[in-house]
């Protein structure tokens, strides 16, 4: 078995503690038991030396994207983030998202990201079916390809990671311009639906700001599903969007991408932060 | 402490936002009732988001035999005849409407080579069943209907624990909590509440569940005067990874078996042959659970303690597409790649059968002004569930409940919560935060857990039983005497505790107790001393309720049948004595 029955022994860990207005990396140090995570070391903490320290979890399981953290500087689950995988030597830093407003030690307020969500305009059924695109005794019929292709962003655990590592959010702060990578994959996830009867590419552009996305890939980089944000959502979204917009050829033929959608309901403007 | 405090007013208030709890407010804003939903944890963070292997409808798009007939057979036998005969009818009926329905609303799910929705295998399933997304159909399931919910016309209050219901006089009229974020007191009036406040899995520590999971809708069911049935039925579900220590408990989804997965001990013997030569791996939980507890006990287990479980035999891009979680999970957890080398797995506690009792209709409970639905509700399982049963479970009589607590509010008059109530609702939290109180919560938490964990397990008998309750009821004299750690309002986890372990002692003492006057041994009860069937308790439930000296009483109750299903019943008892 391959199996690594690496020792548990003594390890030290950096957290930080405090509010908006003030706080520091404070230093723990813990017993640990082989295969331990990150997670359990923080709990461990909270149940024996700081009852009062904050920290959101709740499947631990790596499916629900509630445990973000900054682990040695980079946005990873803390469920998902074996102790026996980080250096030995140092101690483990536990820091919170940066992109987001501090509530208290490790909780960040991600409500923004709800009030994104709630602008883009749900999955609503197409109107006029067509030869391939049908409904059949009430099961809709598609494609096992097309259900592959949405999957791979439909995994997406809203871990909000991606967001925090994209400079447009953390560093600009450009929250009431751009929607951010979890938000583009949603809508690709959508406008991939072969029964989806809404052209949200405007919303991709105007209030989603996809334009200010400039492909740096450090959001692939940190998604705990490997969903590959860059490649295979933003890119062939941009590309859309120039086609739907901009290509005369497309328009005198009638081929623009969302032929045959709906435009949706008015929106309101990005939300702020 | 006085003041006011944030207060809401209601037609309709959901207390969960897992799948039940979620389909619950759309059906309820959907008849017009104004509709909140509260939930401890971020929306689309609920346990449902877990959930794996699929969702069971007889929608035949793969084996055109099936039907709702079969599939309520196969729930009946499942739940070893204790089920609510009712329940079982409505969600095997309508479970393919409310599959349909969730792709209508944009979930996507896996398909046939005609396109339709594919249907997998799960144990205890006649027919290949399980609509399903790789292996993570709940989280499809969730996202579907959170989005649904968001574009609905429902108020969320998310990170709010609820800690009381408030009655007037014989109803129930709202309830009180706190805002996590902030420790700031919150009230609802609501002319119609509704429980999906899930199972109760952290009351064990080798659990699949997640954080919320403290059974706090059973307790304040309870404490309101509703009745709770089959508690004694609590699924250990077979496969859960036995190592590394940190991770023990966590679930391996039952695809796994679905998809092919064989199971052997450390002989290399594939020792369901010998429990169930029929239905082998995929026989009923409660059996493969016993199965391998017993290989283990008998000194065949692996290095870790459980069994092997191995789909190395199956093509690894096929195991890498179907279980693609299962897959991620071991290799980053436990450094085992599943598409070479078999997992460990043992037993881990995962779902609650029993739950409050509730009119299979409309969800309501005996109090006045109180629905049930999902885990949180009993009756639908019966002595054990299907895996696959619980998703469908959660969208039909979410939906049911939704309705049925729309039509009550329709019907109500405004109601208000009387200040006394609030008071003492008031006084209890601020007991846990400033009281004089010396019991730490976390502390109490584990020995709840222990005690569970030794005594009302897998097997159980009289001894063991018996030391346990002891042991829970003086526990429950120190309750009162639990404070927080720290007396911070902004969320602190410690305060957090106090309360949930209140609610686990609860239900611990109802699962003990039952556990002890079944004197048999049936679906997910096994009784050591009490080895085979009992006659009368095949023909009866055990009912829970608090008398009005806080005492609880448990009544066993004869099973709630339905003639016109008599025969359905009486053709699968036959076959099953000609198998
Ligand atoms: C790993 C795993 C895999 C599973 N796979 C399957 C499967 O394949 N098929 C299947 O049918 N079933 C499966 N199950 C079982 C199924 O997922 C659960 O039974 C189901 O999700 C329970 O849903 P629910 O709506 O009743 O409650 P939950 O999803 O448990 O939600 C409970 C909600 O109540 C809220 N809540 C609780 N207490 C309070 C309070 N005091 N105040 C405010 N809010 C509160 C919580 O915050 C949460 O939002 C699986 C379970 C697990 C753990
Ligand atoms: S690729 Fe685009 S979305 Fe991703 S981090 Fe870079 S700028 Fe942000
Ligand atoms: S896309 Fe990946 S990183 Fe972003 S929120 Fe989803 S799971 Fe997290
Ligand atoms: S606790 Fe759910 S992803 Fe870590």
């Amino acid at each position: 078995m391959s199996e690594t029955l690496t020792a548990g022994g003594t390890r030290k860990l950096q957290i930080w503690r405090g509010d908006l207005t003030s706080g520091e990396l404070v230093d723990y140090e813990l017993e640990t038991e082989p295969g331990m995570v990150v997670l359990d070391a923080v709990l461990e903490v909270q149940r024996s030396q700081a009852p009062d320290l904050a920290v959101r979890w709740n499947c631990k399981a790596a499916k629900c994207g509630s445990c973000s953290a900054e682990i040695n500087g980079k946005p990873r689950l803390m469920c998902k983030t074996r102790l026996d995988h980080l250096p030995a030597e140092e101690p483990i830093t536990v820091e919170p998202m940066r992109a987001f407003p501090l509530i208290r030690d490790l909780v960040t307020d991600v409500s923004w990201n709800y009030r994104v969500n709630e602008q883009i305009t749900p999955f609503t059924p197409r109107e006029n079916l067509r030869e391939g695109i049908d409904v059949k005794d009430g099961d809709f019929l598609i494609d096992q390809a097309d259900t592959d292709r949405m999957s791979e962003f439909r995994k997406c655990i809203e871990c909000f990671m991606c967001q925090d590592v994209c400079h447009i959010l953390r560093d600009h702060r450009m929250h009431n311009r751009y929607y951010g990578p979890r938000f583009m994959i949603r809508m690709a996830s959508l406008d991939m639906h072969p029964l989806d009867g809404v052209d949200r590419l405007d919303q991709v552009a105007d209030e989603g700001g996809i334009g200010l996305c400039n492909i740096t890939k450090c959001c692939t980089e940190v998604c705990p599903e490997n969903i590959h944000i860059t490649d295979n959502a933003i890119i062939p979204m941009k590309e859309r969007v120039v086609d739907q917009r901009h290509d005369p050829f497309l328009k005198i033929l009638g081929r623009t991408p969302n032929k045959g959608r709906v435009k949706p309901p008015a929106r309101s403007s990005t939300p702020e932060l | 402490m006085a003041g006011s405090i944030e207060h809401h007013d209601y037609d309709v208030l959901v207390l969960g936002s897992g799948g039940s709890g979620l389909r619950a407010a759309i059906a309820a804003a959907e008849a017009g009732a104004r509709t909140g939903l509260v939930c401890k944890s971020l929306l689309g963070k609920a346990h449902t988001v877990m959930a794996e292997g699929g969702l069971a409808a007889s929608l035949g798009n793969v084996a055109p035999e099936d039907s709702w007939s079969t599939h309520f057979q196969d729930t009946m036998f499942g739940g070893k005849y204790l089920n609510n005969w009712r329940m079982a009818e409505l969600h095997a009926r309508e479970a393919p409407d409310r599959a349909r329905e969730l792709e209508h609303w944009g979930a996507v799910f896996d398909r046939t080579p005609d396109r339709r929705m594919s249907q997998r295998a799960f144990g205890g399933h006649t027919y290949k069943r399980l609509v399903h997304i790789g292996d993570r159909t709940g989280l499809e399931m969730i996202r579907t209907l959170q989005d649904r919910t968001v574009h609905s016309d429902v108020d969320v209050f998310m990170e709010t624990t609820i800690t009381r219901l408030i009655k007037d006089g014989e109803r129930v009229v709202g309830c009180f909590g706190y805002r996590r974020q902030t420790g700031e007191q919150i009230s609802f009036s609501a002319r119609a509440l509704i429980l999906a406040t899930g199972g109760s899995g952290r009351i064990y520590k080798i659990t699949s569940n997640s954080q919320d999971c403290t059974g706090d809708g059973y307790a304040l069911a309870y404490e309101a005067g509703a009745e709770m049935v089959d508690m004694e039925f609590v699924q250990f579900h077979p496969t859960g990874m036995v190592y590394p220590p940190g991770v023990a408990g966590l679930l391996v989804t039952e695809a796994v078996r679905g998809e092919g997965g064989i199971l052997r001990n450390a002989l290399g013997e594939r020792f369901m042959e010998k429990y169930d030569p029929k239905r082998m791996e995929l026989s009923t939980r409660d059996v493969v659970a016993r199965s391998i507890y017993t290989e283990v006990k008998e000194g065949r287990g692996t290095p870790h303690g459980g069994a092997y479980l191995d789909v190395s035999h199956l093509d690894s891009d096929y195991v890498r597409r179907k279980l693609p979680s299962m897959y991620d999970q071991f290799l980053e957890l436990a450094g085992v790649d599943i598409t070479r080398e078999p997992m460990q797995v043992g037993p881990t506690c995962h779902y609650f059968m029993g739950g409050i009792k509730v009119d299979a209709d409309t969800g309501q409970t005996r109090v006045p002004g109180l629905f049930a639905t999902g885990e949180a509700s009993g009756g639908m399982n019966g002595a054990n569930r299907l895996g696959g049963n619980s998703l469908g479970d959660l969208l039909v009589f979410g939906r049911r409940a939704g309705i049925g607590a729309a039509e009550a509010a329709g019907r109500s008059d405004a109601v208000s919560l009387p200040a006394e109530e609030i008071a003492a609702a008031q006084a209890e939290v601020d007991h846990f935060l400033n009281g004089p109180g010396t019991e730490n919560p976390f502390h109490m938490h584990r020995e709840l857990q222990t005690i569970m964990g030794d005594g009302v397990g897998i097997f159980r008998d009289k001894e063991g039983l018996s030391t346990a309750i002891a042991k829970l009821e003086t526990l429950q004299d120190r309750v009162g005497n639990l404070k927080a750690p720290s007396n911070r309002l902004d969320y602190n986890p410690g305060w957090q505790l106090c309360r949930e372990v209140h609610n686990m002692l609860t239900v611990s003492l109802m699962i003990a107790r039952a556990a002890l006057m079944r004197e048999e041994s049936r679906g997910g009860h096994s009784r050591l001393d009490h080895t085979g069937y009992s006659d009368y308790w095949g023909e009866h439930n055990i009912v829970i309720h608090r008398e009005s000296g806080h005492d609880m009483a448990l009544t066993p109750t004869p099973v709630v049948k339905r003639e016109e299903l008599s025969e359905l019943i009486e053709a699968r008892k036959e076959a099953e004595k000609a198998a």
